[in-house]
Formats: structure tokens, sequence, C-alpha cells
């Protein structure tokens, strides 16, 4: 008996050990898919985040250009200074501060770089104390949002070298001839000298022949110290910064005029077909606005029909109608319940197209399932006990639901009705139906008032070509997002905190 | 109307009082006499005020008639002092409010039925006026989409085809990934894995479509552009895989939590019968646990294909506007819910095919995504196995 099994077990055990190890490698792998599949979404929130925190963050930031100007009387009337010529002050400063830049193509090029409000907060200063008029002070001006972009370096990167050495500069008949110390340039590369600046057109042997951006005052020997190079990765024609313009605003920055800040003005102001002046107040208070309406609504709506149906309902044909409605509704695709407040809240019953409250009544419609949903799972959490000892003292059915199970429900109900609003707050779609798409830059004031949200108004922005709206699309998203994310956040921290195991 | 609700607003709460003090007055006159509480006494004289009031108020409103808020609220006040009389130590006004409650209560829940027939009546109404215009047969059976164009077109086919497209993508991208994330979370995750990665799939799940179409058109479909030149096809900028994954990928998080429920639902006396006959772990799900949640898996998938097919924010942002008839996923296409935003965003004539046409997709959108949660949830109804 030995003898056989000591020549039989081995042969089992070889073929039983690969097939055991096989079948391991199976375990490890299958195990490994869940594990990959996990990897995979948690990759693709990261890069999400990432993607758009790094294109939105830059829009948070703006680049003011310090100019000094006189406020003179003749051009701010001081019985009426709201309406003076504050632009014209501000394109004024600037071209004093290029007095070399005299043509008609020098100066468009010069002023197309002050955003078209640079004077707003000019305008705010006198305004607010017209003592100014008369005297000179130094004012930050808003740079366009392509100069501002030029700074953020989302066009094109520049690479900017001192002088190798002094150089020589020669004007023969309207042409200029530089010699010396400048190895390692190539044509298109700029030279900033003393007051000028020049662009290569040429490289013959150790000669530069180049063009003038802007007309130097004087010629012959400059020093290292007094000239610059720059290059740009990008051809002059793939930018929206041209070179003489991106020579301006280099100056400008050499001179320390130029200074980042943080941009308040995306929090406070509205809308503009300006990137650099366009905010997210109008939509921030849009969403606001519409989303009271949604929860003056639904919540007590949603709160009724939960007591209702878990405290109250006979369970017939009409309470399983009304449930098997409610779980339909809450899978309905949102933008049916846009095609609903289209035809019935705008055309059947006649309410103001783009206003907060017909957006509000939609987004309630898309939400109350939610809340229910919720809320009924709150009130099947509290235990049939607490209403027993109510019953047992001699309260009502209503006494014992009002007084007792309602206010245990309580946290649950919250919970459920903060994670319904972080939903209706992120919903697009129903909205775009009702009207709620078009460009609104006031501020508005009140529930009729035409108004936009904020996931609308990222919709709009990410349509617009311009670069600078699409930092400020993903800007908008970073705020949304944290919005989102402070609600959801509240909804865990109530849980958490009123959590009761009975 | 201003002065209505603020003179009813007013009368109502000066009922309420009035009502409560005499109840009170009586009460410290004869304590323990009343069978209602004060409170019920008060809330009971300002609801007869309220019902009073807002009948009337309506009744003027029907008839058009002069002055009929004042009228309300003259009926208002003599309701009032009717049910102030009637306050005693036997009156049952608890009973009467309760039943008010109630009735109040109720109609509340009938919310629901009330945005149902909204939802129903006012797509089939207009979708009815488009098929009087366009016959249903050319709208079903067209192949081609062209509302603007002179004469328009209102072929379904290449919307349908375009909305399968990239469901079909989305559901490649989020069927395996959301699945083995379920299997993973439910089957092998520690509990500190699982609370690592649940919050993960909870704010993928929260994120919102606009911001997810974003990406979409701004960085995948570049990506997947990029891509395609390297390997030498040409991929349109508004491709339908760019929308298709990235709607994929919302759905993950809807698939692997609905999974990881019935997963979670399935008993352990299953499993532990499957290891006592030695079989792995991963032998267990595969063949013991997988075909118990079967049921549940598969109504999960088909919740999620209702939600790709319902997505919009996405595909108005990621997919095209051209209805072409291709299921080349490097093409452009478009879907049902992008011309139903494309055709009511913008000057809408209720009098035209163009307008009207947004109405009749949403009919129809509205009956394929009510056709799939019911068959979702007979799948659960009809196979669900009950281990208890």
């Amino acid at each position: 008996m030995t003898d056989i099994a000591t020549t039989i077990l081995p042969r089992v055990s070889t073929i039983s050990a690969d097939l055991v190890a096989k079948r391991y490698r199976s375990e490890r792998r299958f195990r490994a898919y869940g594990l990959i599949s996990l990897g995979i979404t948690a990759l693709f929130l990261a890069f999400l985040v990432i993607d758009i925190v790094g294109k939105g963050y830059p829009a948070f930031f703006e680049h003011t250009v310090t100019l000094p100007v006189t406020i003179s009387a003749d051009k701010i009337d001081s019985s009426n200074p709201a309406k003076g010529d504050y632009i014209g002050l501000a394109k004024d400063a600037l071209k004093a501060a290029f007095p070399a830049m005299s043509g008609r193509a020098d100066r468009k090029a010069l002023l197309s770089l002050l955003s078209s409000g640079a004077s707003d907060d000019l305008r705010k200063m006198v305004v607010s104390d017209p003592s100014l008029i008369g005297k000179q002070i130094d004012v930050p001006f808003l740079l366009s949002a392509d100069a501002d972009l030029y700074f953020k370096g989302s066009q094109t990167t520049v690479t900017r070298s001192a002088g190798s050495g002094p150089i020589d500069i020669t004007k023969v008949e309207e042409k200029y001839t530089i010699s010396g110390n400048v190895d390692g340039l190539t044509e298109g590369n700029i030279l900033r000298v003393n007051d000028g600046a020049f662009r290569i057109t040429a490289i013959i042997g150790a000669e530069i022949e180049a063009e003038p951006l802007i007309e130097p005052s004087s010629v012959g020997q400059v020093a290292a110290d007094r000239w610059q190079t720059l290059k740009f990765s990008s051809k002059e024609a793939d930018r929206r910064i041209s070179d003489k313009e991106a020579v301006v605003l280099e100056t400008l920055k050499a001179k320390g005029l130029v200074s980042k800040g943080i941009s308040w003005r995306f929090f406070t102001s509205g809308d503009s077909r300006e990137p650099e002046l366009s905010g997210i107040r109008g939509a921030l208070v849009g969403s606001l606005l519409t989303l009271s309406i949604t929860l003056a609504i639904c919540l007590p709506i949603g709160i009724a029909a939960a007591i209702y149906l878990e405290e109250f309902a006979r369970k017939g044909r009409l309470t399983n109608f009304i449930e098997v409605n409610i779980n339909n509704l809450a899978a309905v695709p949102s933008i049916i319940f846009g095609l609903l407040g289209l035809a019935v809240f705008l055309n059947f019953f006649g309410m103001p197209r783009s206003a907060p409250l017909v957006g509000g009544l939609v987004l309630a419609l898309l939400v109350l399932p939610t809340i229910i949903i919720a809320s009924r799972a709150a009130f099947r959490s509290v235990p049939p006990s607490i209403k027993e000892a109510a019953f047992g003292v001699g309260a009502s059915h209503q006494q014992a639901v009002f007084h007792h199970v309602l206010p245990l429900a309580v946290p649950g109900i919250l919970t459920g009705t903060i994670l319904g609003v972080a939903r209706a707050l992120g919903e697009t779609a129903p909205l775009l139906m009702i009207g709620m798409v078009a460009f609104i830059v006031d501020v508005p004031t009140g529930v009729t008032d035409a108004a936009t949200l904020l996931p609308v108004q990222i919709y709009l922005w990410s349509d617009l070509p311009e670069l600078g709206f699409q930092s400020r699309t993903a800007a908008a998203i970073i705020v949304l997002m944290f919005v989102l994310f402070a609600l959801n956040g509240f909804a865990i921290y109530l849980r958490k905190r009123f959590e009761r195991r009975w | 109307m201003l002065i209505f609700y603020a003179g009813l607003l007013l009368l109502a709460a000066t009922a309420f009082y009035a009502g409560r003090s005499k109840a009170i007055a009586i009460l410290a006159d004869k304590p323990g006499s009343m069978h209602s509480l004060p409170l019920y006494h008060g809330a009971y004289v300002a609801l007869y005020a309220i019902v009073a009031a807002s009948c009337v108020y309506a009744l003027a409103s029907v008839a058009d008639l002069p002055f009929g808020q004042y009228a309300a609220l003259i009926v208002a006040l003599g309701a009032a002092t009717h049910a102030f009389q009637k306050i005693s130590p036997d009156f049952r006004a608890r009973n009467t409010v309760e039943k008010i409650v109630l009735v109040v209560l109720a109609l509340c829940s009938g919310f629901a039925i009330l945005t149902t027939v909204g939802i129903v009546f006012s797509v089939l109404f207009e979708a009815l006026r488009f098929f009087s215009q366009v016959s249903p047969l050319s709208f079903i059976a067209g192949l081609q989409w062209s509302p603007t164009s002179e004469p328009a077109s209102f072929g379904f086919i290449p919307l349908l085809v375009g909305t399968l497209l990239i469901t079909v993508i989305a559901i490649f991208i989020a069927g395996p990934l959301g699945l083995f994330a379920a299997i993973y979370m439910a089957e092998y995750a520690s509990p500190r894995m699982r609370a690592y990665a649940k919050p993960i799939l909870e704010m993928l799940a929260g994120v919102p479509t606009v911001v997810l179409g974003f990406f979409a058109a701004l960085t995948v479909a570049p990506l997947i552009r990029g891509w395609g030149e390297t390997f030498g096809l040409s991929v349109a900028s508004e491709s339908a895989l760019a929308a298709g994954v990235v709607m994929g990928m919302m759905i993950v998080p809807l698939i692997s939590s609905l999974s990881d429920d019935v997963i979670n639902a399935v008993p352990q006396s299953l499993r532990d019968g499957s290891y006592a006959l030695g079989a792995t772990h991963s032998e267990t799900i595969k063949k013991v646990v997988l075909p118990a949640a079967l049921p549940g898996i598969v109504s999960a998938f088909i919740l999620a294909i209702s939600r790709a097919i319902g997505e919009t924010m996405i595909v108005v942002m990621a997919a095209g506007l051209a209805a072409n008839l291709t299921v080349n996923p490097l093409e452009a296409v478009t879907t049902i819910t992008v011309q139903i935003a494309t055709l009511l965003v913008g000057d809408q004539e209720f009098d035209s095919a163009k307008t009207l046409s947004a109405f009749a997709l949403g009919l129809v959108l509205f009956m394929i995504t009510l056709a799939l949660n019911y068959v979702a949830l007979r799948v659960v109804q009809k196979y669900r196995e009950q281990y208890d």
C-alpha cells in the first residue's frame, strides 16, 4: 500500500500543483482587474481636476499697468465726474509713456493693450473723491485679455536674456546694422535697445540686419547692460500679441509698471464681452435666487409628501401609483423637465423667460423625487417604538408624527435635501430650454429679472473662441466645484454628527 | 392680489391668536375640561378663515368679479367669527384640523402625479401638432435629419444611430470599469481601501455634466484627435468617441454603486458553500456571486443605458450638430438630446415644424427612458432570488 501511495502521489500532486498555481494566477489577475478599474477611475478624476485647475487658476489673477495720470479739469467736469472722458486719460497716459510710437498703426497697437474697461477703476476713484481732479496720480489700468495672457505665458513662452556684450548699431539710409557680440540669435528674434527695439531680419556673417519696431532716439555704441534679447516660442502670426506689442509690454514690465494681482473683478462683476472684464457675480446671484425658489418649493412639499406616504397613506392602488410615479420621475432625463417648463410655465402660464422663478420651479420639480425618496428613508430609519411611546401617552397619530418622528428624521431629511440642492446647482440642460442662456450683463435683483446660473455661464463661456474665456470657464468651474464640495461636505458632516444607532 | 395675501395673513394670525386666547381662558376657568389643546382651537379658527377666503377668491377669479379680494376677506372675517363662537370645552377642534392637515399632505404627495401628467401632456400635445405637419412614418423611418434646410427633412434614424453609438461607447467603457470596481469594493477591498475608494466614486458622480462636457470638448477630444493623427487616422474634432468616453466615465459610479449594492445583498452562506467546495475567491465570485446578482447587475446596466441616452450637456458640448448616419466612432454624430437643445435654444416659433420637432424628439426620449426604467424594474422583480 505504501509503495503504491508513494508512486502515485507525486504524479497527482504535480498536476494539482500546476492546477492550483494556475488557479491562483487567475485569482490574482481577477483581483488586479478590480484594482485597475478603480485606478483608472481615480486617474480620470485626478486628470479632470488637474486639467481644470491648471486651466482656471490663472483667471483668478490679472495684470495691471500703473501709469501717472494728470486728471485735467478740461476732460473731467467736476460737477459731474461720472461722465468724464476717463478712457481718453488712460490712452493719453499710455501714449505719454511711449513718445516714439506716434504713427497711426503704432498708436493702435499701443492702445489695444489696454482693456476697454481699463479706466473704470479710475472713474470710481474720481467719483468717490472729486478733489483728485487737477492732480497727478499713479493709477493702475487693467490690461487687455491678450496682454494679460501674454504675461501669464499662455500664448507664447518668452525667453529673455541680457546683452552678452557691447554692440554697435549703425544706421545707413533707414537700414540698421548691428555688429558686436551677438551670438546665438536668429531671424525673428528681438533686441530691445535703450528706448527702442529691433527685429532681426537677416544675419550676414558677424553682422545683423534689423528693422526697427520702435525707433530708438539714438544709435551708436551700446553697452551690454543697455540691451536685451527676446525670443518667442511661437511665430508672430500664431500669436494674438504682435512683436511690437510684446516689446511695449516688455518695456512696461522692465520699468516695473506692470503688477499682478488677484482678480476680485472675477467675483464682483457680471458677464461681459471682454474676457478680462467678465465675472461670475451675476451667475452666482442668479444661482442663489433660483435655488432659493427651488428650496422654498420642494422642501415643504417633499417633506409633506414623504410624511404622507410613509406615515398616513393606506396601501392601495393610488398610493402605489404615486410611488411608481416618484420613482419614474427620478429617472426621467433632466432635459424633459426643460420641455415641461417651456410648454407649461412659459407658454401656458406666460411666465417671463430667463427668470430665476421659472428656473427654480423647473429645478424644484426635478429634485422633488430625490427629496421625497431621501425623506422617506429618513422617516423609515426612526424606530416605531418612538411613535408607539407617543401613542401610549395619548398622542394622536399626527401629534406623534409631528412632535416625535419628524424631529428625529430632520438630519436625514436635511442631508437628502442638501444633496438634492447640490444636484440642482449643477444642472444645466433644463435651463437651456427656458431661455436662461441669454447674455446678461446686469446682476439680477429679483426672481423675475433675466438671469443666468453658474453652470449655464460655464456653458456660455465654453462656447466662446477667445482664449481668455477658456480660462474664465475653467475658473468658474473651480468655483462651482468648490461650492458643490462644500455642500457635500456639509451633508456628510450632518450625517456623521446626527447619525444615531437605535 | 398682494392686498389679499397680506390681509389674509393678518386675518389668519389674528384669528389664531384670538381662538387660542379664548381656549386658554376657558381652560383657566375649568382646568382639564377642553377636548382639544388651545393650539388646535386657534388653528381651527385660522384655517376656517383661510379656506373660506381661498374658496371665495378662487370663485371670484374664475367669474372675473370686481373687488373679489375684498369680498373674500370679508367672508373670511365672517367665517373666523363663526368658528370663534364654536369654541367650547366639547368642541373637537383637533379632529378637524388634523383632517385638513392630512388633506394637505395627501395633495403634496400628489404632486408627483401632477408632474408626470404635465410632462406627458406638454410633450404629447406639441408632438401631436408636429405629427399633423410631418407624417409619423417619415419621422420614424427617415434617413435624413435637416430641420433647418429647405425643404426640411425630419428623419429620426440618424439621431437614433448617433445616440446609440455614443451610448454603446459609454457602456463599453463604464460596464467593465464599473462592474470590476464594484466587485473589488464589495469582495476584496479592506474597510480602509473602501473608505478611500468610495469618496472617489461619489465625487465623480457629483461632477456636474457641464463640467464633464467642457473637459470632453477641450481636453479629451483634442487628445483623441492627436492620438488618431499619430496612427494616421482622421478623427473629427467633435468625434463620437470623445463624448462616449467621457460619458462612460460619468456612468461608472452609477454602475458600480448599484452593482455594489446587489453584490453585497448576495447572502454570505452562498459564498461559504462555494469556499467549502474548494473554490478560490475569484471562482466563487464568477460562478456563484455574479450569477446570483445577475438580475440586479442587468438592471444597473439598463439604468445606465437610460442615463446615457438622456444625458445632454456632455453631448451638446462635445458631440457634433450634423446628423451623419454612421457607426464610425471617429466621426461626428449628433444625438436626440443635442437636437432638442439646439432646436429650442434661440428663436422658437411654435407653429413651425422645426420647433415642434424638438417635442416629438422629447416624446421619443421620454418613452425610451420610461421603457428602459420599466424593464430594469421588471428584471429585478421577475428574476430576483429570495434567499431568506
